[in-house]
């Protein structure tokens, strides 16, 4: 066993991996970029060093820089993790050949697996049912139609040369075919000039169910059951559970033969996962699945595998990359209850999940739910890297135990100072249909506007924030006391940026009675502290997670997160309006590109520059016509969310 | 430690008896309260609100801390007494804590008569001054106020305790350190102009508060000048021209949110009176079985006592002498007192005894609470040739000079020179409360009626006449009805002869913040009078 390794990766994972390392009595190197300084994996390793500026092609893509690191504190290998470098080839040539070990596959491995086509093809050649189609140069369209029925209906005809939909046509049945294929062909023709088409079974009601595998350096190679992954939103997985439902023993073993089949073929070594395709219009079957591609690398969501195997994935990699055997046969890996894995992101579900970056200000986790993070209350999601807070992973005796706990998880886990998809979570595992186990990739996509429609205030969190900013001893006596009636109390908060319309009173030894829009409720047995606030409402015993950033009170009691104000008298009404000549950048991020410069007359509509923040680009446009005054950016600054940018010639706007 | 025992039986069907009839009282009076505290008509309320104006009372809930207790005065003032209704004579006043300091507040209603100045609203706003001048609290006077109501002008404007004391009051008041702020949310014209200009900071509301001493249409009157009133004396022309003001603020809110910083910016410390003791150890909810329904019919005064004291421990003085005045120390929300309460009749030996223990704590600067249920000094040829005269001018000269903070709470009867040996109104006690079953006046309507016709009697027959069973029922039936109404204590309080009615289960609560407040200001030394021995 290695006496001290090196891990190339920052955040949850990189602490996850230091976590094992020192179960096993390994040290561990972190490499950092300024941006991580005081980061929560540079400060849980027992070495960390600084090893660029923030941008990852200028730190943890800096493969050379790594080894050097490495090499300079004497480790004696280098840890991936997941993303950045861990499916770089080059990278891995370059460890090995700096006498290093490289805990993952080999180089030709990943490079097999990298190339989709060519990985398709091989996996055709070793039995693993890939997704049928017609990808060829001869457009016959008799030869066309009797590839169709090979494949077998329904089947999907794309424009080569596609996109956006253009010159796609899905046909149901073979007598649709001809005039189908005569469509898309002009279509093709049309829009891009070039008629030829390609052929694909069209899976309706897909799932995306992984296979974990493992390999040694003697050869062998275990799977360790499967994990169902369809819960995605543009291909991003959002919620993950093992097993998958629904999963027979037949289909299993047709599975998971196939994926040692695939890992065999390249002679695999280390953590890897064989992602397949599945039919989930009805039961899964031992023919309803085919291969979409390889991860040479652990997974983000190799906690579920973990939770329901007993074993601690991180440390077999380290075991197999000192050259150990698998730790355990086949036979000895167990499948206990059902697990599930939800990841907590800095994003707004109600803006489409527009990334959030910022400080956050309070992050607290559920107990009794295994949660993987890297940042802590007063840490920063930064825009130059995922946004990723957390995951939450539930187990189970069985699948409705373990959705319960992440639900309950979920609900008991707060965050502020960021917009995150935490409420978002919640709703999709109380879904009706995620819970029943009918679902596919496309469930979120469907329901995307109820799973993020924000459920309406409910009292209790109306009284738990005006205690947030008003923060009252129940122990006084005569709280809110008068000789005849009681203190009615304005609530003086702005909820969604108006004020509510309401009222509270302290009705002594613990009771208050909130008026909103003439509907009274009645608290008893309210206690407040400055992270919860309890109370009963008639019978039902509500509990708050609460925080309170000056003027600011966050709040949840269940499923979904308030932020409410205090109104700040002293703030005339000026200060609220937007002076439409300024122009701020929407977010936290690196403004990618300009399009103006001072003295430029812009139409409305025109662009003004773009930011990008966690690969996604925002690009700002005029909301007026008019002319240019100042230009507050360049390309590649950092801008805050706020920072005036671009500031118009007064009056023209 | 003596804790109280109780002899009083809440299953008895004596005690429901009692609870039935002081039930009727309370309610009676909590629901006047309710229509009173809504201030002005329907009407008048929702003009004030469409004009952007907070409610009277929610400017005062915006200009408390939250959760503060709130001591209103004179809440009845003005019932019943005008033609006109005129709901807490037009003005709120009371004790609540802003920033956490106890201040004297006092809020114009507009939706009252345009929150004019009736002869009861010009006693009541000097009554709340000087409250805030013995317990030295600062004021803040939320301005809204047409200023005097022409037709009553002789009974506001010129004698002593008239419109002008109000601004004399200030002076002095700001003299002393009593901080005087006034906000300027709604009118202040003519002599109510001189309300924010004696203070000491002011605010004024943009658009909606104005001080000038004459109005648009008295200057054209004058000098043909036309000019609207929020250039002739709005917040702009006084904040930024005259300096009549010192803050402009946008809003109600704001101006409440300049009023509370004002406050946090007064360098005085703040008061550190212990908060809070234990409970009574006996039930307050049973205060409303104690007092019976007739009024004659005797109680035990220590059954009250116990329910308003903490844990309900009382340290009797002198207890085996002077019975018929019950007195002795104890705590109330943890601060100590000294307790001078009826249970009787007062005798030479419970006046003498009354005055001992008052000089006791006066040496020892503990406050007194006075609990009346008194008909009065003990009358007759052996009383008078004891001295009863003599006695009894013992306790209220002792009364009368004692300098540590007052507070007195009638529970029952409060009659003749009793009202005075017990601390009435006249003896300048920092707060005087009422329970709802309570009656005040110079002597019984029966013994006044009583007195009246056998005085009659006496001249008619000395003349040679005669005076019938019949004349005297005559004779009788309008004293009996005058002293019935005027004994009330919704008469007496409508007159400001009181602070408040009170509900008899929030009674410790009203001490302990009468206390509070009193403590504001340093107990002084008293100075006793000559004692006639």
């Amino acid at each position: 066993m290695f006496d001290k390794i090196l891990i190339a990766n920052r955040g949850e994972i990189a602490c996850r991996i230091i976590k094992t390392a020192q179960k096993m009595g390994v040290k561990t190197v972190a490499v950092y970029s300024e941006a991580d300084v005081n980061s929560m994996h540079s400060l849980n390793a027992d070495e960390a060093v600084l090893i660029g500026p923030a941008p990852s092609e200028k730190s943890y893509l800096k493969g050379e820089r790594i080894i050097q690191v490495a090499l300079d504190t004497g480790a004696q290998a280098i840890h991936p993790g997941y993303g950045f470098l861990s499916e770089n080839p080059d990278f891995v040539e370059q460890v090995e050949a700096a006498g290093l070990v490289f805990i993952g596959p080999s180089a030709s491995s990943i490079r097999k697996m990298g190339l989709k086509d060519q990985a398709k093809r091989l996996m055709q050649d070793a039995d693993v049912p890939v997704v049928p189609g017609y990808h060829g140069d001869d457009q016959d369209e008799k030869f066309l139609a009797s590839e169709a029925d090979k494949i077998g209906y329904p089947v999907l005809i794309k424009a080569r040369a596609g996109g956006g939909g253009k010159g796609m046509r899905l046909v149901e049945q073979a007598t649709d075919f001809k005039t189908a294929l005569a469509s898309a062909q002009r279509e093709g023709q049309a829009s891009f000039g070039d008629p030829h088409v390609l052929i694909e079974k069209y899976i309706t009601s897909p799932r995306h169910i992984e296979v974990q595998v493992f390999g040694d350096t003697h050869g062998n190679v275990v799977h360790l059951y499967e994990r169902d992954c369809s819960l995605q939103r543009r291909h991003q997985k959002v919620i993950e559970e093992a097993p998958a439902p629904d999963m027979s023993k037949d289909v299993r073993a047709a599975m998971t033969n196939a994926a040692i089949e695939a890992a065999k073929k390249i002679d695999y070594q280390g953590a890897g996962t064989i992602e397949f395709i599945v039919d989930g219009s009805g039961s899964l079957r031992a023919d309803g699945f085919w291969f979409m591609e390889m991860n040479t690398r652990l997974q983000v969501e190799h906690p579920v595998t973990e939770a329901v195997t007993g074993v601690d994935l991180v440390e077999w990699q380290l075991r197999i990359a000192s050259g150990e055997l698998l730790p355990m046969s086949q036979e000895e890996i167990p499948l206990n209850g059902h697990a599930f894995e939800a990841r907590i992101y800095a994003e707004d579900p109600q803006e489409d999940f527009k990334p959030s970056p910022g400080t956050l200000e309070t992050v607290r986790f559920a107990k009794g739910c295994r949660i993987d993070t890297g940042v802590k209350t007063g840490d920063t999601v930064s825009p130059f890297y995922d946004p990723m807070i957390a995951k939450i992973t539930s187990h189970g005796a069985n699948r409705n135990t373990a959705l319960s706990q992440l639900v309950v998880g979920l609900d008991h886990t707060f965050c502020t100072g960021i917009k995150n998809n935490i409420g978002f979570l919640s709703k999709l595992a109380q879904d009706d249909d995620f819970v029943k186990g009918d679902f596919d990739t496309g469930l979120i996509a469907r329901k995307q506007e109820n799973l993020t429609k924000v459920q309406s205030l409910d009292p209790f969190d109306i009284m738990a924030a005006f205690l947030v900013l008003n923060p009252v001893d129940f122990m006084a006596p005569r709280l809110g006391w008068g000789l005849w009636e009681q203190v009615t109390q304005s609530l003086n908060m702005l909820y969604n940026g108006m004020e509510l319309d309401g009222s509270i009173r302290f009705d002594g030894a613990n009771n208050a009675t909130l008026i909103v829009k003439d509907l009274q409720t009645t608290f008893s047995n309210i206690s407040n502290t400055s992270d919860l606030v309890t109370a009963h409402n008639g019978s039902k015993k509500q509990t708050a997670m609460v925080s309170n950033k000056k003027v600011v009170a966050h709040v949840k009691s269940s499923t979904d997160q308030y932020s409410f104000e205090c109104i700040d008298p002293f703030s005339s009404g000026d200060a609220h309006a937007q002076n439409s000549s300024q122009i701020i950048s929407p977010m936290t991020g690196v403004v990618t590109v300009v399009h103006v410069t001072a003295g430029m007359k812009v139409e409305k509509g025109a662009p003004l520059f773009a930011v990008e923040a966690m690969k996604m680009e925002h690009v700002v446009v005029a909301d007026q016509d008019g002319v240019i005054d100042t230009v507050l950016c360049t390309a590649s600054d950092a801008v805050d969310q706020g920072q005036l940018l671009v500031q118009f010639v007064d009056g023209d706007t | 430690m003596a804790i109280i025992e109780t002899k009083l039986n809440p299953h008895s069907p004596h005690f429901a008896e009692n609870v039935k009839a002081n039930e009727v009282f309370l309610s009676d009076m909590s629901v006047l309260a309710a229509k009173i505290s809504l201030g002005g008509r329907e009407a008048s309320r929702a003009r004030h609100v469409s004009r952007g104006k907070l409610l009277p009372r929610d400017r005062i809930a915006g200009l408390l801390d939250v959760g503060s207790p709130f001591l209103e005065i004179g809440l009845f003032a003005a019932h019943n007494v005008y033609e006109t209704d005129l709901p807490a004579a037009g003005v709120i006043a009371g004790i609540g804590c802003v920033e956490g300091r106890d201040c004297m507040i006092l809020c114009n209603d507009a939706t009252v008569k345009g929150g004019t100045y009736y002869p009861l609203t010009v006693k009541k706003h000097l009554r709340a001054q000087e409250i805030a001048e013995e317990n030295n609290l600062p004021c803040i006077y939320l301005v809204d106020s047409g200023g005097a109501n022409l037709p009553n002008q002789d009974e506001v404007f010129a004698d002593k305790n008239h419109f002008g004391r109000i601004f004399y009051n200030q002076a002095r008041m700001s003299a002393k350190g009593i901080t005087q702020i006034a906000v300027v949310m709604g009118s202040c014209t003519a002599g109510g102009a001189y309300v924010p200009a004696m203070s000491d900071q002011t605010i004024i509301v943009r658009d909606q508060g104005t001080i000038f001493l004459a109005g648009p249409p008295l200057v054209k009157e004058a000098t043909g000048e036309v000019i609207d009133a929020e250039t002739l004396g709005g917040g702009d022309t006084h904040t930024r021209l005259s300096g009549v003001a010192d803050y402009l603020a946008e809003d109600d809110k704001h101006a409440l949110a300049l009023a509370r910083q004002c406050v946090h910016n007064l360098g005085r410390g703040k008061t550190s009176v212990p908060v809070g003791g234990e409970l009574p150890k006996l039930d307050p909810e049973e205060l409303l079985g104690i007092v019976p329904a007739d009024p004659k019919t005797p109680f035990d005064i220590r059954e009250i006592i116990a329910r308003i004291i903490d844990n309900s421990d009382f340290e009797e003085f002198k207890a085996r002498f002077g019975t018929t005045l019950v007195c002795g120390f104890a705590k109330i929300d943890g601060i100590q007192v000294g307790i001078l309460a009826n249970n009787g009749v007062l005798f030479s030996e419970s006046s003498q005894k009354g005055a001992h223990f008052i000089q006791l704590c006066c040496q020892r600067k503990i406050p007194l609470l006075f609990l009346q249920n008194i008909t009065g000094f003990m009358v007759g040829s052996k009383y008078e040739a004891g001295g009863i005269a003599k006695d009894g001018a013992k306790l209220v000269a002792a009364v009368s000079c004692a300098d540590v903070p007052k507070v007195t709470v009638v529970v029952g009867g409060s009659y003749g020179a009793g009202n005075y040996g017990m601390c009435g109104r006249a003896y300048s006690p920092r707060f005087m409360w009422m329970w709802p079953n309570a009656k005040i006046s110079v002597m019984g309507g029966e013994q006044a009626a009583g007195v009246m016709a056998t005085v009659t009697r006496a001249a008619i027959e000395a003349k040679g006449g005669t005076f019938s069973g019949d004349d005297e029922v005559k004779l009788k039936q309008p004293i009996l009805d005058q002293f019935e109404e005027q004994s009330q204590p919704l008469y007496a309080s409508a007159r400001l002869w009181d602070d408040g009615i009170i509900d008899p289960r929030k009674t410790r609560d009203v001490v302990a913040l009468s206390l509070r407040a009193a403590l504001n200001a340093p107990v002084k030394d008293t100075q006793f009078s000559v004692f006639r021995m």
